[in-house]
């Protein structure tokens, strides 16, 4: 599939419904499933991923192109993407620290985790294989963040009603979180057809 | 990978050093009652994507344990010069130099293999069994001990997902390691090769060994 042609529209509105990086590439699972149990960090977990998603991939794809390419260290990529998402993560948590002390407060707790989120180093990774333009990295970064937001938002949601519903033992916690992960990415197949070449 | 730090409720995250020369039962706690997948849902991140044909997860899996046991080595080797503070970046990098290889390693000798995994063989880096190992072992622990525990994590992760890979090939295609083994009459169940045929399988297969944990505590 040639990735490069779609535009920045397109790649965006895929990278929400088709192409959700968490429920048809299972990237960032592991907080996923710790952190879903309520809506309200939810939202600020998935507000924090959105953030940080955009502006790694908007850092990653000149330094790739501009820096490692002409100098030939392509293969040094991953150490390089790593310390770039891990030194705009602190960043992020060092401005939002100073400008707003509430937003700080709500979002403060999660900004260290995702330096480690799979869905952030994913993207990064995904965006070089399908050779997105400049524009389309931007796009593909701010969607699979808004998607991932609205994957973990969505189930916490179910699982605060999950709660009053009786599991069967064996299936608490993990378990049944998967399951209701593995009916939402069904509900998503169903967005396949709305984008095309996505 | 960010349960490691994660305010995760009621389960203890980092697990005490276990005394020296208890290799046997290291090895032993990683594949059956400490594994990583089913008691600590750790690190399904990367590797689940790949569960869909089984040449593939075999492949990525030998990665994973590589990845595991060298950066488990090397953290432990490191360990007392690692500052406290800066060890989370730290373990990172030693964990992605280590997955480099893997991925340089795979370029080279099996470049199809390579292309399908795609993004998936850099994910090692993220995924939270490498990361968790390093930090709850590797960081407090002797060199040879860590070894064995990143290679009994690695394997008790890896029968996990061979076992769903297999299922989703058998099912899903209809082949096992790309060679038709079911014949015309075999109706190919489509929904093992989508992503939600993964998910599906995981729950079942944790709550199929929940299950039997369970039953054991009631004796």
């Amino acid at each position: 599939m040639n990735w490069s042609a779609v535009g920045p529209a397109a790649v965006f509105f895929g990278a929400i419904f088709t192409n959700n990086i968490l429920l048809t590439n299972y990237l960032g699972m592991c907080s996923f499933l710790a952190i879903s149990r309520e809506v309200k960090s939810s939202l600020g977990l998935g507000a924090a991923v959105v953030f940080v998603m955009g502006m790694t991939n908007a850092l990653n794809w000149p330094i790739h192109y501009f820096i490692l390419v002409p100098l030939k260290l392509e293969y040094l990529g991953f150490i390089v993407y790593i310390i770039v998402i891990a030194a705009s993560v602190q960043l992020v948590e060092m401005v939002v620290e100073r400008v707003s002390e509430s937003l700080y407060q709500n979002l403060g707790i999660f900004l260290p985790l995702i330096t480690v989120n799979c869905a952030v180093f994913g993207a990064v990774l995904f965006m070089f294989i399908r050779k997105y333009t400049f524009l389309g990295s931007l796009a593909f970064g701010l969607g699979g963040g808004l998607g991932w937001a609205l994957a973990i938002v969505a189930m916490a949601g179910l699982r605060a009603k999950m709660a009053r519903a009786r599991v069967p033992r064996g299936l608490e916690g993990a378990g049944i979180a998967l399951i209701i992960a593995g009916i939402m990415s069904l509900a998503f197949m169903g967005f396949s057809g709305m984008i095309p070449a996505a | 990978m960010a349960d490691i730090s994660a305010p995760v409720a009621g389960r203890p995250v980092v697990r005490p050093a276990r005394p020296r020369g208890k290799a046997y039962k290291t090895f032993v706690d990683g594949i059956g009652a400490n594994n990583p997948v089913f008691v600590q849902v750790l690190g399904i991140c990367s590797t689940l994507a790949v569960t869909n044909v089984v040449t593939n997860t075999v492949v990525m899996c030998l990665g994973l344990i590589w990845a595991t046991a060298m950066s488990n080595v090397s953290v432990s080797i490191l360990r007392k010069w690692i500052p406290a503070r800066a060890r989370m970046i730290v373990e990172t990098l030693i964990i992605a130099v280590w997955v480099i290889i893997v991925d340089i390693a795979l370029r080279a000798y099996l470049p199809d293999i390579s292309r399908t995994l795609g993004p998936y063989v850099g994910l090692i880096i993220t995924n939270c069994i490498v990361m968790g190992r390093t930090e709850a072992f590797g960081l407090n622990n002797p060199p040879g001990l860590a070894l064995i525990d990143g290679v009994s994590a690695g394997l008790g992760y890896s029968y996990v997902l061979l076992i769903i890979a297999v299922i989703r090939e058998l099912a899903g295609s209809g082949s096992l390691l790309g060679v038709k083994l079911l014949g015309p009459w075999w109706t190919n169940w489509t929904i093992f090769v989508m992503p939600s045929g993964a998910f599906f399988l995981l729950a079942v297969f944790i709550w199929v060994v929940k299950g039997a944990i369970l039953k054991e505590q009631k004796k």
